[in-house]
């Protein structure tokens, strides 16, 4: 390097790196916190995201492997005396079930016509495509799950998601080939439903480490541990009527001016397989000429936010 | 540039820069593993990045740690620069104590690694409770724990190329 050559026109370039490393420190954080306060309040770059995730999806597919197949191989050398008895038992499943499989299409033509007669909006149809649980997101803060149904397969975010026993979640984003379904049991996915017993409506929200938390009822409030909670379906997200969870716990102080209770879901939120995507619910047109609405109906609006 | 290792007489070849960044992205390859929620699995990335802002602090520090962080925000679906945030921190760190931390023994370097690891975790946890997330529990720092204690065969690992023989030159006698 010939050291003598730069003598008089500054250090030589050994020394030169750049701006000092206080400032680049600074500005990459700046810049970092800039794109954290975009992220969590413009969704505009959430496209950027899709965009980024679809070039990382080769990556990811690849290292997704190795994994898949150790699986697999799992399940290869399950015990072939397990899978008989699983099959055994989910046959007297459908058994079963199938009286009431058998009238649900009788009972769906009466119900339309009952409330033909009535005169009562239509109750609409929800479609559903079952998708398959590729793995648990791995970002500690929330709880997410990654399914592989994604807007090639006309997925949108908001659409609700269920297993065979309950509600699991809730799409909150949507990747060309995956989407992200968020839990009910994250700290901020919110719920409307309804006590199955009476049918007393409220917001239930996740509370981390796989708990819920039905908010917002005053101290005596009319719940009692076992009760089942249903979907109300004033959300506009989920239909109504199916299960969500079971409640495990009431304390009534009246220091506070609501209660605690403590719910956990019904559906294996935590755990994975299959679940299926429900189709994105229209919600059925105000009538008319309706009265002025009263504030007190719009609490189920506060359902749904999601992330 | 031939660097000296610290603590022997070996003469180590230079680090090339493909490597280093090959190293990078298979640590982040590492962290795309689909394993869910088990704890205890070490950040490879900011384990990566640490070593190399440490041993290389002229050739990687915060751009690289900026992009991968950003890389690793869209792969995981967190907020879009958490990671990066804590790893700049974490290169800026590192470079600053890369005179320091080499002339101690292995171990002591992986003393000198885990307060890095842990801070940058402790940034992530800060920026995510402060958006409103849940508390994942303190087994969320045994990640950090594992990571340094897998510092003494990492460094192994990342420095073999640099360990192999000297090509044969006629005019060099060594």
């Amino acid at each position: 390097m010939p050291v003598a050559g730069h003598i008089g026109q500054g250090p030589p370039p050994f020394f030169k790196r750049g701006p000092a490393p206080l400032a680049r420190l600074l500005f990459f954080l700046a810049l970092a916190l800039l794109l954290m306060a975009a992220d969590l309040r413009y969704p505009a770059i959430e496209s950027v995201r899709t965009a980024l995730a679809a070039l990382l999806w080769p990556l990811q597919k690849i290292v997704m492997l190795p994994v898949q197949g150790a699986r697999e191989a799992g399940v290869y050398f399950a015990d072939i005396a397990r899978l008989q008895q699983e099959n055994e038992e989910l046959r007297e499943r459908q058994l079963a079930q199938a009286n009431l499989l058998l009238r649900q299409a009788h009972l769906d033509g009466e119900n339309r016509r009952l409330r033909a007669l009535l005169d009562m909006g239509e109750r609409l149809d929800v479609p559903a495509k079952a998708a398959e649980v590729l793995y648990a997101a791995r970002d500690p803060f929330s709880r997410r799950i990654v399914i592989d149904r994604g807007l090639t397969h006309d997925v949108q975010a908001g659409q609700a998601v269920i297993d065979d026993v309950g509600v699991i979640g809730q799409v909150t984003r949507v990747f060309p080939l995956v989407s992200e379904v968020t839990l009910l049991t994250d700290k901020r996915q919110a719920i409307s439903v309804q006590v199955a017993r009476n049918g007393l409506r409220a917001v239930l929200t996740g509370a981390g480490s796989g708990a819920m938390e039905l908010r917002y009822l005053p101290a005596n409030a009319e719940v009692e541990p076992g009760d089942t909670l249903l979907t109300s379906g004033l959300d506009g997200v989920y239909p109504p009527g199916l299960p969500v969870a079971r409640v495990m716990r009431v304390e009534r102080d009246n220091a506070h001016s609501f209660a605690r209770i403590e719910c956990a879901p019904l559906a294996g939120v935590e755990r994975q397989g299959q679940v299926l995507v429900l189709g994105k619910r229209v919600a059925p047109p105000l009538p008319e000429d309706a009265p002025e609405q009263p504030k007190q109906s719009g609490k189920g609006r506060k359902a749904s936010t999601a992330r | 540039m031939i660097q000296p290792t610290h603590s022997s007489r070996r003469i180590l070849l230079p680090a090339r820069a493909w490597f280093i960044y090959f190293s990078l992205l298979a640590a982040f390859a590492l962290n795309l593993a689909p394993l869910g929620r088990v704890p205890g699995i070490p950040d490879w990335l900011a384990l990566a990045l640490c070593f190399w802002c440490i041993h290389q602090p002229l050739k990687i520090g915060m751009g690289a740690g900026f992009f991968f962080g950003l890389a690793m925000d869209v792969a995981l679906g967190s907020v879009m620069g958490q990671h990066a945030f804590a790893y700049v921190l974490l290169a800026y760190a590192a470079g600053g104590l890369a005179r320091r931390v080499l002339w101690f023994p292995l171990a002591q370097q992986a003393l000198h690694v885990l307060p890095l690891l842990l801070g940058a975790q402790l940034v992530m946890l800060t920026l995510r409770l402060a958006t409103g997330a849940e508390f994942p529990g303190l087994a969320y720092f045994l990640s950090s724990l594992v990571a340094a204690l897998l510092w003494h065969p990492l460094s192994y690992l990342l420095l073999l190329p640099q360990y192999r023989p000297v090509e044969r030159d006629e005019n060099r006698p060594i």
